[in-house]
């Protein structure tokens, strides 16, 4: 008897993420795909537009990370118009962009995935959320993760105008600077966004680290993939979200390519498969062996782990020592555990709140220096940043005018796909035995994309990061034995 | 007494109109103070049996975001109008259809071709593979919902009691909204919930445009740095504040304004201007000197106009769906 689950939810059937479990006659899981039911068309509807206009498109692709979609967008319009940025406009964006990478991470640890861990996998379903974890450690921190987080986003509304849709991105620069007030109040929070991260890391530490049930789920085979990872690093090898080369190693670590941002394609393609309109890319230099891991498959993966699993090391002290500390305990780099998404994404809180730190010690930022107007004909450019998600690749044509001719865009999610759709598979095969499913296994099913904070998914966009399931089972002539629905 | 009920629905959104609710910040824990939240897919775990369930107009006020895409949409949409008593049009998708209803300047085979057609660069797809709505996998079938053509705002399919303009709504907007609805004391139907002021009556840098302009070159930020403190239309660069109703900030210039780049029209025309585009042509011409004493010629007017890149998709950012042209064959980007 066949048997087909569905996990579908059920509150947002228009969209962002479908998982589909095939059971066999005796009742264990045999394959599963995460599907992507939705399909905007940016890349059509941005043609015709001034590409300058595009930063101020493209971050209506998702309200919770449009500043790295504006980020990528005007790196790609620098790029079109061949303009280098001045170096202040360069710092005033990487402010941006550090305040934006924590705030969307802790977003992640905290009222996403984190709660799969703080309250535990196998906690009642209405305790799996941000009310969950406030429970846990307590309402005062609470509030200090939402105090947090509203402070690193007015570093975003003061420069970017909007904290949703920033608009401050052009080609060569930006339209606003810095003055001396704002710098000594960012640098304020910068500061106590470290101790922030060094809280949040102890909060892991306490929490999931000196428990060695979940210790063991992290280091388990059941969420486990060797695949290859791709990540930027500047010239050191050490992660920057920013800017630099794409650098790819193969499961073993050892390094196969190191590429400029123009030459993506050189490396980077996509398939199609007729059941997602997600798309699924993979290393052209490697190929497409299936929905595989291991050194001939060209899976690859990108977020969190994947960049620190690319790097020599980190750039900044305590995110150095965090990084040494996670690789150690994981048994070396690089770390194949998907559950160690999480744990890398806190160091690169870390990373990102250090880094903050050194960019407004630096006087110099509030220089009026930041425009360098381009002077060249527009043509093609590649922007590429690395996203709380993964690589973001914003890629552009335009005529002599700086009218869009064509958009290619690969967005951060969309790099983990395959590994994705992957790691529930083999979740499901792992836990899904004699036909018992129950919520809790299907939550460890769902733990195995959640690392990944799919875009997609409904979890992304949901504050207390609880995704309403509803299960059907069907028998081989894909009648509706069964119901399951969480609540 | 019961608390009124709240609801809160997302059709084909980005997401950015929800985040704009939790801005409210410590103000969402006042909001569930007053009023018993029955739906909110996002971040509460309710079904839409409950909703089903419901008694007609048990529901106070439903704000509902995102465009109109799919039946599934139609059918919320359809189910929370019947729900309740009053339906507020949250955010630029549901108001007008938002930058997704730039997707009506094409179609599906367009937008197919796009992502999995030979004008992708980075597809490997020599089998011309596209999604499906229903597909066989080895172990069973897989199905997928019909992409449709055409994006739509809210009221273009449910009435619509009140809208909350913006991409997105600023949170000082909503909050004022549930006071003011609940209180009792209900503004006409079919008020926009913000200030009945365009964004130049309020812009910092009014006084810097005259009353008639005279502009050599229509410029563009790509190639020009805005002056900080002048009126961008003096400056030769199109901003949409005369055509866009003010509400992005609490108080002070909008907020695009107040980041030194142009205005696109997000909160939607202000009191009185039914197509932005057509009103933004003959403010554009009026400002010119169009009418009134020519201080430029009809032909320089032209001319100017002419230099404007992209007017549709600029003056049409946020508005196309519910735009006089609505769909692409009534534009010139069709070929
Ligand atoms: S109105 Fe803007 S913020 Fe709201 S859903 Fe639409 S694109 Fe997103
Ligand atoms: S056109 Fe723009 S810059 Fe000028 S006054 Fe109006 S809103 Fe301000
Ligand atoms: S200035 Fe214009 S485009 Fe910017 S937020 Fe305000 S209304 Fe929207
Ligand atoms: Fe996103």
């Amino acid at each position: 008897m066949v048997k087909k689950i569905t996990i579908d939810p059920i509150t947002r059937l228009e969209g962002h993420g479908k998982i589909e479990i095939f059971l066999d006659e005796n009742g264990n899981a045999t394959n599963a795909y995460l599907q992507v039911p939705e399909l905007k068309g940016f890349e059509q509807f941005c043609l015709g537009r001034p590409v300058e206009e595009l930063p101020r498109i493209t971050p209506r692709i998702c309200g919770v990370c449009p500043t790295t979609h504006h980020m990528a967008a005007t790196k790609a319009v620098d790029a079109v118009y061949n303009v280098i940025p001045t170096e202040t406009a360069v710092k005033v964006r990487r402010v941006i962009y550090d305040a934006f990478m924590m705030e969307d991470h802790l977003l992640h640890f905290f009222f996403l995935g984190g709660p799969d861990f703080v309250v535990g996998p196998d906690a009642a379903p209405g305790e799996r959320n941000i009310l969950g974890v406030v429970g846990k450690v307590g309402v005062e921190i609470g509030k200090k993760v939402i105090d947090m987080r509203r402070r690193l986003r007015s570093i975003i509304t003061t420069l970017g105008g909007r904290v949703i849709h920033p608009v401050c991105g052009l080609p060569g620069g930006v339209s606003k600077g810095i003055t001396e007030e704002q710098r000594k109040e960012f640098l304020q929070i910068a500061k106590d966004s470290v101790e922030f991260a060094k809280f949040t890391l102890k909060v892991f530490e306490d929490i999931v680290l000196k428990n060695k049930t979940y210790v063991d789920l992290i280091v388990g085979d059941i969420y486990k993939h060797k695949t290859y990872y791709m990540g930027m690093v500047d010239e050191n090898n050490h992660p920057d979200f920013y800017d630099g080369k794409i650098r790819v190693v193969d499961p073993d670590g050892v390094e196969i390519a190191k590429f400029a941002p123009k030459d993506y394609l050189d490396h980077i393609v996509e398939r199609v498969e007729p059941w997602s309109y997600m798309k699924f890319p993979y290393l052209k230099k490697v190929g497409w062996k299936g929905f595989v891991d291991g050194k001939d498959s060209g899976v690859y993966r990108v977020a969190p782990l994947a960049r620190l699993n690319v790097a020599d090391g980190m750039s900044t002290p305590l995110a150095q020592a965090e990084f040494e500390k996670m690789f150690s305990i994981l048994g070396g780099k690089p770390a194949h555990n998907t559950l160690a998404f999480h744990w890398a994404r806190l160091i690169e809180v870390m990373f990102a709140a250090e880094h903050l730190v050194t960019l407004l010690e630096d006087k110099t930022i509030t220089s009026t220096d930041i425009r360098r107007l381009p002077t060249d004909t527009p043509n093609e450019g590649v922007g590429i940043v690395e996203a709380p998600r993964g690589t973001l690749i914003h890629h552009y044509k335009t005529d002599e005018k700086g009218m869009v001719t064509g958009v290619n865009l690969i967005v951060a999610t969309v790099g983990n796909s395959a590994a994705m759709s992957m790691s529930i598979a083999k979740a499901a095969q792992n836990l899904i035995k004699n036909g018992v499913v129950n919520d809790s296994i299907l939550n460890m099913v769902e733990m195995a994309f959640r690392p990944y904070d799919p875009c997609l998914a409904c979890a992304t966009h949901s504050l207390p990061g609880k995704m309403p399931l509803m299960v059907n089972v069907y028998d081989k002539d894909k009648n509706k034995i069964k119901t399951i629905t969480r609540d | 007494m019961a608390k009124p009920k709240v609801a809160f629905y997302w059709c084909a959104s980005c997401g950015g109109c929800e985040e704009a609710i939790v801005d409210l910040n410590e103000d969402i824990l006042k909001v569930a103070d007053l009023v018993n939240i029955v739906f909110w897919p996002c971040a509460m775990d309710f079904k839409y049996d409950d909703v089903r369930k419901m008694e007609d107009g048990e529901i106070t006020v439903s704000f509902i975001n995102g465009a109109i895409r799919t039946e599934e949409n139609e059918e919320m949409a359809v189910l929370l109008r019947r729900k309740s008593q009053i339906v507020v049009s949250f955010g630029a998708c549901s108001h007008m259809g938002g930058i997704p209803g730039l997707g009506n300047f094409w179609d599906k085979k367009s937008i197919f071709e796009s992502s999995y057609g030979k004008s992708c660069p980075s597809i490997d797809n020599p089998d011309g593979i596209v999604p499906l709505v229903s597909s066989q996998v080895p172990e069973g079938e897989l199905t997928l919902p019909e992409f449709n053509n055409t994006v739509k705002s809210l009221d273009q399919v449910i009435e619509v009691d009140y809208y909350l303009p913006g991409c997105s709504p600023e949170p000082y907007l909503t909050m004022n909204a549930i006071l003011k609805l609940l209180s009792g004391d209900l503004p006409a139907k079919g008020t926009v919930l913000a200030p009945a002021k365009s964004l130049c009556d309020i812009c910092s840098r009014n006084e810097t445009k005259p009353e008639k302009l005279s502009i050599e070159k229509i410029k563009r930020v790509a190639t020009t740095q805005p002056d900080p403190e002048k009126c961008f239309l003096t400056q030769g660069i199109i901003c949409m504040g005369p055509v866009t109703r003010f509400g992005c900030k609490e108080e002070g210039d909008g907020r695009c304004i107040s980041a030194n780049m142009p205005c696109r029209g997000c909160y939607g025309p202000p009191p009185g201007v039914k197509d932005v585009g057509t009103k933004m042509v003959s403010a554009l011409a009026s400002i010119l000197g169009l009418d009134g004493e020519e201080e430029m010629s009809e032909k320089a007017v032209q001319n100017l106009m002419d230099q404007i890149p992209d007017p549709a998709g600029t003056f049409y950012r946020f508005s196309l769906p519910t735009s006089m042209l609505r769909r692409k064959r009534m534009t010139k980007e069709e070929n």
